[in-house]
């Protein structure tokens, strides 16, 4: 019996993801990548600490331009991290977890995090 | 019926052999890092370029020198836990997976004094 064109599921290639399966698991990457950038946070701190010339230096690795552009996507993560993060909060005490809302919450994250980024951007650069 | 010893049942811990206590400390500590990371948020945008007198004036006021301790500590235990529960997801080679745990815990720590000790040495040292 030749059972090669029997129909494999769900297949990684085939297989739409759900939005709450991404939101899921952008939640754990982003997570990752908070969790390296405190390195930059505690880089900055001891800067501060250690006189104006090493501060001095400090800024100026901040401020290059491939560096801004890391913290903005840097500044992209927290913010998808804390919004997603209090729609974790809200299910942990029975609010919006029915599918189709935590659809919509999942959504609403993404572009919530996307507006609250730019908004500091802007603020930041002005 | 159920195969397992009645000390086994009275503890509750289940598979984990910590129960809930971890999922637990992940909502405490996101619970304080809500507030805490929106004020670090608006004193980045205000005080992040910040030349050297500027930084050193604003890290060196009580608030938030408190304020910035409180998240530094709260990231850290908030980071751990959660670099921990990725690791024991992904790294099934046991020796590997505890290696890779006390590295987290390790990092985390010297991070966090280190970051600690940076804004106590500003604030108190101006």
């Amino acid at each position: 019996m030749d059972s090669d064109d029997r129909p494999l599921s769900p297949h990684l290639q085939i297989y739409r993801f759900p939005t709450t399966v991404i939101t899921s698991i952008t939640h754990r990457i982003t997570g990752a990548l908070l969790a390296l950038g405190t390195l930059g946070v505690t880089y900055w701190l001891i800067a501060l600490a250690s006189g104006p010339q090493v501060y001095a230096a400090a800024r100026a690795f901040f401020g290059n331009g491939f560096v801004q552009l890391i913290l903005f996507f840097w500044t992209y993560a927290l913010f998808y991290h804390l919004c997603n993060g209090i729609r974790h909060l809200g299910w942990a005490i029975d609010y919006g977890f029915e599918l189709e809302r935590a659809r919509k919450s999942a959504v609403a994250v993404f572009v919530a995090a996307g507006i609250l980024t730019v908004i500091t951007w802007l603020f930041a650069l002005s | 019926m159920s195969f397992r010893t009645p000390l086994k049942q009275a503890l509750g811990l289940g598979a984990s052999h910590s129960g809930t206590s971890r999922w637990w400390a992940q909502r405490v500590s996101s619970v304080a890092l809500v507030p805490l990371l929106i004020w670090l948020i608006i004193g980045i945008v205000r005080h992040g370029g910040a030349d050297y007198t500027d930084a050193q004036a604003w890290l060196s006021s009580p608030i938030t020198a408190v304020l910035t301790i409180l998240t530094l500590v709260a990231s850290f235990y908030h980071g751990a836990l959660g670099m921990q529960v990725i690791v024991e997801d992904y790294v099934s080679h046991e020796t590997v997976q505890l290696a890779l745990v006390v590295l987290v815990k390790f990092a985390a720590m010297v991070l966090a004094v280190a970051g600690i000790f940076a804004v106590l040495l500003v604030a108190l040292g101006g």
